[in-house]
């Protein structure tokens, strides 16, 4: 009988390492003769570049190499969507940060220096920062030529000008997230000398995107780029894009050196893409007993500077833009554009973050206008399976939003907080003993469509081998599958133990001599990466049989003997859709993930300071693989969720990064983060593998409106932005004092 | 970037009045920050860590003398009953590593106004022991700090203790940051009742140029307090309180919050610390 299989709970395998602070992570990566390489990169968020002058870098001891977009062997534009983002800047730069040059220098603090050397000029711009103006503004300074928009989409539905006996209306806006991984971009390129290829080991999302746009840009065929997954420490959306990948492969390719590229802290907040920021405005109207009529909504996306995954967060802010309820009629209208500020991208919970936190703010609005307990809203109005979304789409899964709901609803409340400080709003810092506090409890509910949408066939690739060693028999599994903290790891052993009955499961290094896996983002990889392990361990499986003779095979090892099976196989989901360009309608999702939160808080109202005094949370996961890595994901997403309420914000002025270190942008600690109740239900999808549902991303973005809507209910206040900030919760009209 | 090693503060004093240049380093939870964000790229740094004298307390002419190198971890744990609002301030640095890394003596030499420990030095009367070769002095917390990040030291001085008075009445510190914990201070205040003298400390952080005190509100309670009597305060004497405390500060909108944010907060921890220290005075001996 094997142990460790679906359903348990096995030990991770790196998790000791990690906890004793003994994991490799790519930072780590080292070879004796390698050089470090560092990167130049634009102060202005647009200019245009008259010159560059590299030769007194290049002149300093220490120094290899100084290179610039001339430098780019292959082509010098990539992008996830679009083609739009240069390796190296051209003629214009676009944000602050943008790459400019790159050193190759012996040591990392001769690399920095040189760096300083480069001289370049610039004629400065006035930056285009207001992506609401840039929608409805053609005249506008182009960011790229072609115009600033990325993507408008419409969503129609029944009579989007019906109306209603109650009508709530809200402008909400959405600060800029940072993923604030906590293991900095790095990796280590290494040059396979006489065959001009290059060996990058990395820590990166999605292998296989990387390997092909690096190639690309190196004018490499696919094959000479090899890629290997290092320790990631952290990734949420923010390694999808292309960080050091060409450019340490362009460093170690020109010196025939191995070259490494980590970023530092304050580098890393330049060097990836953040969450959207959003403005949102919406109307619902309802029947005087309570059911929605319709809802309206205009939603505008910042993008900053490049594409990135704004056509996505387009996509996906207008097509969840109602939320999980049932909405007979809507006109819902997104704007994802380009501006100067910096680029936003792929975020945990991407385009569903921004519109659950002004549906929910709109939902506490209705329930307030028909005096109904928000709950019993949210229940009265919640989709369920055979409900039809704004799209047209049939769900034909179970949705259980109203007992997801009505679980956390159910939950016991916290007793009132004490004398404690650190239970109080301000904890550690004293700020009250009492004074001044109220209590609030609010609800926050999302939909979140899990894995690629609009018609992209997503599948993952898996090889497994199975053969005797010291007489016992092992699975050993091998996918280009990203673990990046997510578990998947553990995921992949249980369901090779399952499926085989082996107890041994090793798992192959992660790279790209295996087929690709897609990106461990949309709450996925589970899914996808899960079934191409079930599909190619079932394969396995029946040639083991084949070779017993027998369905049974209790024997494996006397089965196999010095035979070793190994099958490839593929797992691609169900056809999803484009949506329809003029109406937005089509069956554009595959499987939708819901959450509920309830939070409960202690505002001082007087200081605006927030205790999250308790956070609960029901979702539905179809199936859990691993009970307590999903208990986990919930708990890191509500986390996240929370940091977006009230604390995390990437403050940009002027196109410029006001915070980019952690000593300004703050991410909860422990004593921000209170108890959760955590309900894991299981309604299994009958379309996924095993019946599971992606996890990871719905926690981050029911938490956020939770708490927004419980600072709501203890204050009063209408609170149209967030993170609230202590200076929106108190009123400063007299001046301060 | 030498590095040098004294192993007594004779020996770290004859080093620095060698090279004036040379950076002290302690805990380096400021001076590491500097140097690797290149923000300071000194010839030398002067390793304190080998002067045990640097890392004890005792009491001398009646005051606590804490050695520059003393961690707030050990202020938390050791003198929380002498020295209370120092203790209480000292609980709100950072996290425990920082806290059992940084000190006192780093915190004065680096003279951010946002420094935690400033507001509680100015309010119990704290005095800063400077020495150098050319022999020691005594700076009292109020003439300490000159400007933003700046002190009154010379090139060739180090900080090597701080001399702070037992408290003779309740103390309190308050800290107002958009995190529960581990961070740095939107503003700050300290108080001390001082009930032998029949008067009142005060520490602004973080709201103003340099951290300083709120002089018209001392003034304002000296003259109002019902010293001895076993009365609450007036709601209207809190609140004129508070808002000569927030009178005093001169702050900025900054990343962190903006001036009439920092005014307000400052109000309200001021009527607030003062109700609390009240409360405990009036429940003590002091006024039976």
């Amino acid at each position: 009988m094997t142990t460790g299989g679906i359903g348990e709970s096995p030990l991770r395998p790196d998790g000791g390492l990690k906890v004793r602070g003994q994991y490799a992570y790519s930072s780590d990566l080292w070879l004796e003769n390698m050089l470090w390489g560092a990167t130049l990169r634009s102060p202005h968020p647009s200019a245009r570049i008259l010159s560059v002058d590299t030769s007194a870098a290049l002149a300093m001891p220490g120094v290899h190499t100084v290179l610039t977009y001339k430098d780019v062997p292959g082509e010098n534009v990539y992008g996830l969507k679009l083609q739009d983002t240069p390796v190296l800047a051209e003629e214009v730069v676009r944000y602050q940060g943008e790459p400019v040059a790159l050193v190759a220098a012996e040591h990392p603090e001769t690399a920095r220096r040189a760096v300083k050397a480069i001289k370049v000029e610039y004629e400065v711009f006035e930056p285009v920062l207001d992506p609401e103006l840039v929608a409805h503004s053609p005249d506008a300074p182009q960011v790229h030529p072609g115009g600033n928009l990325v993507r408008h989409q419409r969503i129609l539905k029944g009579d989007p000008d019906a109306t209603a006996d109650v009508v709530v209306s809200g402008v909400y806006e959405i600060g800029m997230q940072d993923q604030a991984f906590l293991g900095p971009e790095s990796g280590l390129a290494v040059p396979d000398g006489d065959g001009g290829g290059v060996h990058l080991y990395l820590a990166t999302q999605w292998l296989h995107v990387d390997q092909r746009q690096t190639a690309k840009a190196l004018g490499l065929p696919v094959e000479k780029v090899k890629l290997t997954m290092s320790g990631v420490g952290g990734a949420f959306g923010g390694r999808e894009d292309l960080s050091i990948q060409v450019h340490a492969c362009m460093l170690a390719l020109r010196t025939g050196r191995p070259v490494k590229m980590s970023y530092n802290r304050q580098e890393s907040f330049f060097g990836h893409v953040h969450r959207h920021p959003a403005k949102m405005y919406y109307e619902h109207g309802a029947t005087a007993e309570g059911d929605l009529v319709y809802v309206r909504a205009r939603l505008y996306f910042d993008g900053g500077a490049y594409a990135s995954k704004t056509p996505v967060v387009v996509g996906n802010g207008t097509t969840l833009g109602v939320g999980p309820y049932n909405v007979p009629n809507a006109r819902i209208e997104a704007w994802g554009v380009y501006t100067n500020n910096p680029p936003c991208g792929a975020m945990r919970g991407l385009g569903a973050v921004q519109p659950t936190y002004a549906y929910e703010s709109q939902m506490d609005k209705l329930a307030a206008a028909l005096g109904m307990d928000p709950a019993d809203l949210r229940i009265r109005n919640a989709m369920s399976e055979g409900s039809t979304t704004v799209t047209g789409q049939v769900v034909d899964f179970p949705a259980p939003v109203a007992e997801l709901i009505q679980r956390v609803k159910d939950m016991p409340l916290p007793e009132p907080s004490g004398s404690d400080i650190l239970q109080l709003p301000g904890g550690a810092a004293n700020t009250t003993h009492g004074e001044g506090v109220v209590r609030g409890v609010g609800y926050g509910v999302t939909i979140k469509n899990i894995s690629y949408a609009e018609g992209l066939d997503d599948y993952s690739t898996a090889r497994v081998r199975l053969e005797v060693v010291d007489g016992e028999p092992v699975a050993t599994v091998h996918t280009a599958a990203a673990e990046v903290g997510q578990g998947l790891i553990t995921v992949q052993q249980q369901i090779a133990r399952t499926e085989l009955g082996v107890q041994q499961v090793v798992l192959h290094p992660c790279d790209t001599d295996i087929g690709d896996a897609g990106s461990s983002s949309a709450s996925r990889q589970t899914y996808i990466t899960g079934g191409a392990v079930r599909n190619a361990c079932r394969a396995v499986r029946a040639k083991l049989q084949e070779l017993a003779g027998s369905e049974d095979v209790p024997d494996i090892a006397a089965v196999l003997g010095d035979e070793v099976i190994e099958e490839t196989r593929e797992y691609h989901h169900r056809k999803t859709y484009p949506l329809d360009p003029e109406t937005g309608q089509g069956n554009a999702h595959v499987q939708y993930g819901f959450s509920a939160h309830r939070a409960v808080v202690d505002v001082d109202t007087e200081l605006g300071l927030v205790k999250v005094v308790q956070l609960d949370c029901a979702q539905d996961v179809g199936k859990a693989i691993n009970p307590d890595a999903v208990v986990g994901q919930i708990h890191g997403g509500s986390a996240q969720g929370l940091g977006l309420a009230v604390m995390e914000e990437i403050q940009v002025a002027e196109g410029r990064i006001r915070n980019p270190s952690f000593t300004d942008y703050l991410i909860p600690t422990i004593l921000d983060m209170p108890p959760m109740t955590v309900d894991v239900v299981e309604r299994p999808d009958p379309h996924a593998p095993y019946g599971v549902r992606g996890v990871g991303e719905p926690p981050t973005i029911s938490a956020t409106p939770a708490i927004a809507n419980a600072i709501r209910a203890a204050t009063g206040l209408e609170l149209p932005r967030v993170p609230i900030r202590p200076e929106y919760i108190i009123d400063l009209t007299d001046g301060g004092s | 970037m030498d590095f040098l090693n004294p192993g007594s503060v004779t020996e770290a004093l004859e080093l620095k009045a060698s090279v004036p240049d040379a950076v002290p380093i302690a805990g380096g939870t400021d001076v590491m920050v500097e140097l690797n964000f290149d923000h300071r790229r000194p010839p030398a740094l002067l390793n304190l860590n080998r002067i045990a004298e640097l890392h004890t307390y005792s009491t001398v002419d009646g005051r606590v003398r804490i050695g520059a190198c003393v961690p707030y971890s050990r202020i938390v744990t050791e003198l929380g009953s002498v020295l209370p609002g120092l203790a209480m301030a000292s609980r709100t640095v950072g996290s425990p590593q920082i806290r059992n890394r940084g000190s006192v003596g780093g915190n004065l030499g680096a003279a951010s106004p946002a420094g935690d420990s400033h507001p509680a030095l100015l309010a119990t009367d704290a005095v800063v022991e400077i020495a150098s070769t050319r022999g020691v002095r005594m700076v009292p917390a109020k003439d300490f700090y000159v400007g933003v990040k700046r002190n009154v030291l010379e090139p060739d001085e180090l900080i090597t203790a701080v001399h702070v008075p037992p408290a003779t009445g309740p103390q309190q510190f308050s800290k107002v940051g958009t995190r529960n914990a581990m961070v740095i201070a939107v503003c700050a205040f300290a108080i001390a009742l001082h009930p032998e003298q029949q008067r009142v400390g005060t520490g602004i952080g973080s709201a103003a140029p340099t951290p300083l005190r709120a002089h018209e509100a001392e003034e304002f309670l000296a003259a109002e307090l019902p010293w001895g009597s076993p009365d609450g305060l007036l709601d209207s004497l809190n609140r004129r309180f508070g808002e000569l405390v927030a009178k005093a500060a001169s702050p900025i909108d900054d990343v962190r919050g903006t001036a009439s944010y920092r005014r307000h907060a400052l109000a309200v921890m001021a009527r607030r610390t003062l109700s609390w220290t009240w409360s405990e005075y009036r429940r003590t001996a002091q006024c039976a």
